[in-house]
């Protein structure tokens, strides 16, 4: 038994160790909740700013596996990692990193970004946009939802019942349905639900709106758009048109999809890390909201679903598949 | 591994530890494979985090929690009991069932403590640091569990717990309703995972719908882990086992976060698999040992 334990703690001992060489000018400690497209291309994104623009950062990067537990143990092991930034990605691992922070003895406080947050305010990381205040700054990711709506209507005039499909458990999620429902009555058409729990459940979901909706929009949902595919075939096979709210679902088989790519919002994210980096303090500078929007355009899809892209669209997209 | 991560660590396998005695009781004890704890913790969470917002004593909520996670396991034991649902599938029933519930208490997915009342304000409010005050509560808190289970298996309702799991049979023949055991039982279990779920969403800074998967994974792993390592051949050492295997599981998570040999590093996405391979390792080093000593 002695010798067990003598064994563990050499290795945890050589691990110490080994974590703590350091060459780079600056070090930035990460915590990315899941492996995912949108979010693997805020990192990328965010990674490709600071090299474009020859900020030296040696990165930490942890992933949750989309476990919550693993997202708080990955939050302390940051704050052990003494970088010189913390960024978090996606809301629980943001939270997580800010309550670790809270605990941190004052030698151990970095500043905290956080990035790919739709609601910064009700995720408690900030208590004002505008004047952060403490530690904590970083980008959100809030959709300009009437955009997308009017987009799917110039898309498919005359839409009467617009399915949406999302994860009710997905904070995220909830805030943007909300808002559809706000809009759908002045914009005059009807909103059908399917929310699916876990993505075995997607096909389902999906399944259950055709011949209820003229048009199907999934928001920046994970449970969704980790099974696109299966809402596609559906689509495809019942003529019934599948908007997406990112646009790296175009690329998948969504028929359009306004919206930032998630590269831009890393990249929108590393020049705010490079300020803080080089002495800004997070206290004064405001959250960040997506600058550019792009229009995205699948024409193969399109014809698949029984639509046909109306032409000022297509002028107007910055990219299009077929 | 820093030493930061190795507190954050010990302070995650002792609250988290506090959802293994329960796990161990049930699964061990009772004798009743039970998943409703993947819904039973952040059960608890969410109770505790809406009566926080709600203006509430952060202690007085983990009694509301623990109460709550009372309910959940006596619910899936009634399921079994009188309605003779198979143990396993009663228990995925409640869990999913809990899913919905969960998110109809938060009125959402999550709700944010941060900067709310939590139970750790008073210790960090005699001077103790943020890091300490954690591994301080969750220390206090699971050995008073582990007390009280210990505790209470050996008054008579506890030796009829023992006696149900070991053999029902007998315990019918004396008189004992092993319904009413079962229930009390898998009831007692879930209400320590929902003061776990509870207490981790205080130190986590929120609860979520989500923070409840893998929690009967890391559990079993945790009381295997416990039992290879430390042994179980008293009621004592089998609870005491189980905690200390719950920090071995946390410490496993945290070594894989950190690890590097030279210039080889591991992706991020390889954090399962290393956990895996580390959890392994702890498990086959005692009969490794032990073939080592009987040669």
């Amino acid at each position: 038994m002695k010798k067990v334990c003598k064994v563990i703690w050499l290795l945890c001992f050589s691990c110490m160790l080994a974590s703590q060489v350091h060459g780079a000018t600056y070090s930035i400690s990460v915590n990315q909740f899941v492996e995912h497209p949108a979010l693997d291309a805020v990192l990328k994104g965010m990674q490709d700013y600071l090299s474009d623009n020859n900020v030296d950062v040696e990165y930490n990067v942890h992933n949750a596996q989309a476990n919550m537990s693993t997202a708080n143990q990955i939050a302390q092991q940051m704050i052990g990692e003494k970088a010189d930034l913390l960024v978090a990605i996606a809301t629980p691992s943001s939270q997580a990193c800010a309550q670790a922070l809270k605990k941190a003895p004052n030698d151990l406080k970095r500043p905290l970004l956080f990035t790919a947050v739709t609601d910064p305010v009700a995720a408690g990381l900030v208590d004002d946009l505008e004047k952060p205040g403490g530690l904590i700054t970083g980008v959100s990711d809030l959709l300009p939802v009437k955009k997308h709506l009017e987009m799917v209507m110039e898309f498919k005039p005359g839409i009467q019942r617009l399915g949406v499909m999302y994860n009710a458990g997905e904070a995220n999620s909830k805030a943007v349905v909300a808002t559809i429902k706000e809009l759908s009555g002045e914009m005059g058409f009807k909103v059908v639900d399917a929310t699916a729990a876990k993505t075995a459940d997607v096909y389902q979901a999906a399944k259950s709106l055709v011949g209820r909706v003229d048009a199907v929009f999934i928001p920046t949902d994970n449970t969704i758009i980790s099974a696109l595919e299966s809402v596609v075939k559906i689509g495809v096979q019942n003529k019934l048109p599948i908007f997406a709210a990112d646009v790296d679902s175009v690329e998948r088989g969504a028929v359009a999809a306004m919206g930032f790519d998630y590269y831009k919002h890393g990249y929108q994210t590393g020049a705010m890390v490079e300020k803080i980096l080089k002495g800004a303090s997070p206290a004064t500078i405001p959250v960040e909201f997506q600058k550019d929007l792009q229009l995205q355009i699948n024409a193969g899809f399109s014809e698949k679903m029984g639509v046909t892209p109306p032409q000022a669209l297509l002028d107007r997209a910055t990219k299009v598949y077929n | 591994m820093t030493v930061y991560a190795a507190l954050g660590a010990i302070e995650q396998g002792l609250v988290y530890g506090i959802m293994v005695i329960g796990v161990y009781l049930t699964f061990r004890i009772l004798d009743f494979p039970d998943l409703t704890v993947d819904g039973s913790l952040p059960l608890g969470a969410s109770i505790s985090a809406v009566a926080i917002t709600n203006g509430i004593n952060p202690y007085l909520s983990l009694v509301f929690a623990l109460a709550g996670g009372f309910v959940a396991g006596m619910i899936t034991a009634i399921l079994n009991t009188k309605f003779k649902i198979l143990h396993l599938l009663a228990s995925i029933l409640t869990m999913i069932a809990l899913y919905s519930i969960n998110i109809r208490i938060m009125g959402g997915p999550n709700v944010a403590l941060l900067g709310s009342a939590t139970v750790f304000d008073g210790v960090i409010g005699w001077g103790i640091p943020g890091q300490y005050a954690g591994i301080l509560i969750f220390a206090i808190f699971s050995l008073a569990v582990t007390s009280f289970i210990v505790w209470f298996l050996k008054t008579e309702l506890g030796m009829a717990i023992l006696a149900t799991g070991d053999n029902p049979r007998m315990i019918t023949s004396l008189g004992v309703n092993t319904h009413a055991v079962i229930i009390l039982g898998v009831g007692l279990s879930n209400g320590l995972v929902a003061l776990s779920g509870a207490l981790i969403a205080q130190n986590q800074g929120a609860a979520d719908v989500g923070m409840g998967i893998g929690t009967i994974i890391a559990g079993l792993a945790s009381v295997i882990i416990g039992e290879t390592i430390f042994g179980d051949n008293s009621v004592l050492r089998a609870f005491i086992a189980a905690l200390l295997g719950s920090v071995v599981y946390r410490l496993a998570i945290a070594l894989a976060l950190g690890l590097e040999f030279g210039n080889f590093s591991f992706n991020p996405s390889d954090l399962n698999l290393i956990t895996a391979v580390l959890v392994i390792c702890a498990l086959i080093a005692p009969s490794i040992k032990k073939k080592m000593v009987a040669r």
